[in-house]
């Protein structure tokens, strides 16, 4: 701040009341309150991630992450759970990343940003961010369960028991890839954002369409930016429990997901029915907290990754 | 990016080709969901071509499960509902029970707790909110602070059947969603009170139970809940949808056999008496 | 530059992929319209069907009721009693005690911490505090709800001797932290909105740096911080793994925090599993949740229009 007040007059009338400053005071109240709120969340975060990390650091061997669970989850691994969330985020990842970019696309290449089309679209956007989870999980039992297999089953099935209408793998990434839209398409803006007009405007002198343009010359300068919005919902699909509880997460299963319409273990999933569930709390305990770490490990490096990428996006747009 | 996530697909899809062999299903009952879960264990080492898929969530889960359609096998620690049965007629599923295990329901406390038994109409004045405090029950003067099931588990249904004479359990009853957890809370809370299969309790100390006030009060424990002197107890099932054929039928023979009784037994469940386990045996 | 030589393609090939593009960017409408209409349709029976009507109408779900003749009508949650009894009221209760508690504790850290940041932090402080809010919010809720449940339980039990251990004061402070990332994000960037052409202008009438910081940019940005709260409001009454597993689950009407208590989202999460497709129960949880969506719905639409009629007014004072 080059602009320092003025101490020497004592009484600066000014005309608007509230504006009336006393010079003397140095704010230092105000100042230590409020940094005060900032130290307490940093030590909060602090507490909790070194309690996690203190209690779960020595489980994390080579055996713990690549065997079952055995003896009623007391002993063994989380191989399967860290499986299950793995495939569960790729397919989602898989739905939710073209759907997503499309939409950024058309949202900032297509439209005036005051269409009321725009305008209703950046609405759901932002609303659907803010849908709570559970929600999301009533959702993906009565549509993609009851609905989509179900209609699957009637149609295709009629003698068997359900084969897709029941939770499963697919209907669970599903439901995640809604839930992490708004995350791709945010990002995935704000990288079209910082795509210099003259590249496009290159493009279209060359004769190009908008479509070519799109395809060959927009898409690949917003890769970054689709790579943090992968990331992001990776990170953000991986820790969340409530959407998958009744779309297919399973409380233990013997094999590894193969198909499409199996059920699967999860990592978040597992820390809940383990924290709650687990025969011998005490005896899983060191289990849960090596979950936990393993968990949090993953979505921190995704986030970081994601940060990084971003922070190299933002950089490349003051540089232009 | 797109290559990898092709490959990813792929790998997935292609993997689900391989895969063969019977896949059995079974949900249900927390209580017997350890149980299950080795019996699988140990099952399918002897029959690797079989695949056993095992969740938990209570025998209300279970249950819905066989009357939706998606499970094979429904464990559950309570018989069906007569609603329930009416509804599964409706949906054209036969339900068909098998009593694998028993079960005694243990009340217990926290481990400096003084007061050693509890009859029945104290169990009842204490989960329907007549009794509040410990010294109503020959403890020390603090409030009981009620731990409980969630209401989709049979256990719930099963105490409050037995126990409460079908009365709604006191609201301030903290519903957990396991039995792990409500002996784990009763374990750190000096004033708890908590229920749920003898085979869960660790760290916590067993009521003795009176049935009425003149009867002797009997501690759980296998032998008491299998000669049937322990008041709370109760058979576990398993339900199919009709008469349990090939594998199905397979699986739950060998359960009944002394093979599958001893492993019960082993991680504390009660084993069926041998003339039980032969009659329940499916022909 | 041989790369970007394109050829004339067919016009077909063009309009089918902007239409594509077009129907892609309708997928989020769809979405929430698809989820509105979805979880609404379980819930159907309960206007419609005479038989559920009979163990749930809206009526018994809102009114007190007299559940077993000579006894005093009350609000009860207890679905699967010998009489289903279904009063939302204790839920909402529960719900409405957690997010206070939430809100009463990460307003004033959340709304502090965004003015430290956005006023008085140095660069280099920014950079700690940051980063330390987006790994906040990258905390996975089950991990929240793991830590009140295992350790903040007992440590808050110990130091306040609550009777229970599982309450309303340790499901809010757990879901607290999930609410401050949301609070300060919106904030911050309310307060890093206000146009310095307002900050010179008080520096210009002889304040201090922070003096124009308390009476310049937080009145600016008030509807913009107002926002941030409202918006963590919202995300507090949706959220679900913490109170499902820190909250003690029980269905109390009382108005003490320290009572344990049970919420809209963990009834759904703790109950969906075990309902019989169809039955009573089944529509009166899908009920519950047609009710949160609308709730956060509303909380949004309010919060996003607080923020765009703030910034659009502080730019019009710009010009």
């Amino acid at each position: 701040m080059t602009i320092s007040a003025p101490t020497k007059t004592e009484n600066a009338t000014v005309t608007a009341s509230k504006l009336v400053f006393k010079p003397k005071s140095r704010g230092y109240f105000p100042k230590g309150l409020c940094l005060l709120a900032s130290l307490l969340i940093i030590i909060i975060l602090a507490v909790v991630l070194v309690n996690i990390a203190i209690g779960g650091a020595g489980m994390i061997t080579w055996d713990f992450l690549s065997s079952p669970p055995e003896n009623g989850m007391e002993s063994g691994g989380i191989f399967p759970a860290i499986f299950g969330t793995v495939a569960l985020v790729i397919l989602m990842t898989v739905a939710v990343i073209p759907v997503g970019v499309f939409t950024a696309i058309y949202l900032q290449e297509y439209t005036r940003p005051d269409a009321w089309l725009t305008r209703l679209i950046r609405l759901a956007v932002n609303n659907l961010a803010a849908v709570p989870s559970i929600v999301f999980g009533l959702f993906g039992l009565g549509f993609f369960i009851g609905f989509i297999g179900g209609g699957i089953d009637s149609i295709f099935y009629t003698s068997e028991g359900p084969v897709w209408g029941q939770p499963a793998i697919i209907w669970a990434s599903l439901t995640l890839a809604i839930l992490t839209l708004p995350v791709v398409i945010v990002s995935t803006e704000e990288a079209l954002r910082t795509i210099p007009r003259e590249l496009k405007e290159a493009s279209y002198a060359l004769g190009a369409t908008r479509l070519q343009t799109i395809w060959r010359v927009i898409l690949p300068q917003a890769m970054p930016g689709v790579l943090t919005g992968a990331i992001l919902a990776i990170s953000r699909g991986a820790g969340e429990v409530a959407p998958i509880m009744f779309t297919g997460a399973a409380y233990y299963l013997p094999y590894l997901p193969s198909a499409l319409n199996d059920q699967f273990m999860e990592l978040g999933y597992h820390i809940y029915v383990m924290a709650t569930q687990s025969p011998d709390v005490e005896a899983t305990k060191p289990i849960l907290y090596g979950t936990v770490l393993v968990l949090l490990m993953l979505t921190f490096a995704l986030n970081f990754v994601a940060i990084l990428i971003r922070s190299r996006l933002r950089l490349r747009r003051t540089n232009a | 990016m797109k290559k990898i996530m092709i490959c990813g697909l792929l790998l997935i899809l292609s993997v689900g080709l391989v895969m063969a062999g019977t896949t059995i299903t079974i949900k249900g009952s927390d209580t017997l969901v350890r149980l299950g879960q080795r019996w699988a264990e140990e099952y399918m080492k002897h029959n690797p071509d079989v695949v056993i898929q095992i969740s938990g969530g209570g025998s209300g889960t279970g249950i819905a499960a066989l009357l939706n359609g998606t499970t094979d096998i429904c464990e559950a620690s309570r018989d069906m509902k007569d609603k329930e049965y009416k509804l599964a007629e409706e949906k054209g599923i036969k339900p068909y029970r098998v009593s694998v295990a028993l079960d005694g329901i243990a009340v217990f406390f926290n481990e400096a707790n003084p007061v050693k038994e509890l009859s029945f109409a104290q169990l009842k004045g204490i989960y329907t909110g007549a009794i509040m405090n410990w010294k109503e029950v020959g403890g020390e003067d603090a409030r009981i602070i009620l731990y409980g099931r969630e209401n989709n588990s049979g256990t719930y249904a099963f105490f409050k059947k037995k126990v409460l004479n079908k009365e709604d359990y006191n609201e301030y009853t903290q519903t957990l969603p396991g039995t792990a957890a409500v002996v784990n809370a009763v374990s750190k809370d000096k004033n708890g009170i908590g229920y749920g299969g003898i085979a869960w309790a660790k760290g916590v100390k067993f009521a003795a139970v009176r049935k009425a006030d003149a009867d002797p009060a009997v501690l759980p424990s296998v032998e008491t809940v299998s000669n049937g002197t322990y008041p709370i107890s109760r058979e576990l099932y398993w339900f199919f949808n009709g008469k349990p054929t090939g594998e199905l039928k397979k699986l739950v023979n060998w359960t009944l056999s002394e093979e599958g009784q001893e492993i019960a037994k082993k991680i504390d469940y009660v084993p069926l008496s041998k003339e039980g386990a032969l009659a329940n045996t499916v022909k | 530059m041989n790369r970007l030589k394109f050829k004339s393609k067919s016009k077909v090939r063009e309009f089918l992929g902007e239409k594509l593009i077009a129907i892609n960017a309708l997928a989020a409408l769809v979405a929430i319209v698809l989820i509105f209409a979805f979880i609404f349709k379980e819930a159907i029976p309960i206007f419609t069907d005479q038989e559920i009507q009979q163990e749930a109408s809206i009526a018994k779900m809102t009114f007190k009721q007299e559940f077993y003749e000579g006894r005093d009508p009350k609000w009860s949650w207890q679905p699967n009693s010998e009489v289903p009894k279904y009063s939302i009221l204790p839920l909402m209760i529960g719900s409405l005690k957690a997010a206070l508690v939430a809100m009463l504790f990460a307003i004033p850290l959340g709304i502090g911490a965004a003015i430290f940041s956005a006023e008085f932090a140095s660069q280099r402080l920014r950079e700690i505090i940051k980063p330390v809010i987006e790994m906040l919010a990258g905390i996975p809720s089950v991990v929240l709800g793991f830590f009140a449940l295992i350790v903040l339980a007992t440590v808050l039990q110990n130091m306040f001797g609550f009777l229970f251990r599982l309450n309303a004061v340790t499901a809010g402070v757990a879901l607290g932290l999930a609410v401050i990332p949301i609070i300060f994000t919106v904030a911050e960037d309310a307060m890093t909105s206000v146009p310095s052409s307002l900050r010179d202008a008080g520096l210009a009438l002889g304040a201090n740096h922070w003096q124009v910081s308390l009476t310049v940019v937080l009145p600016a940005a008030l509807p913009g911080s107002a926002a941030g709260v409202v918006l963590g409001f919202g995300r507090a009454m949706g959220e679900t793994m913490i109170v499902l597993m820190a909250s003690g689950n029980a269905a109390i009407i009382s108005s003490s925090l320290t009572d344990s208590m049970r919420t809209i989202s963990a009834s759904i999460a703790a109950e969906l599993a075990e309902v019989v497709f169809g039955s009573a129960h089944y529509s009166v949880l899908f009920y519950l949740g047609t009710l949160l969506f609308v709730f956060t719905f509303l909380i949004n639409l309010g919060g996003e229009l607080a923020v765009t009629r703030m910034k659009q007014r502080l730019q019009g004072k710009l010009s």
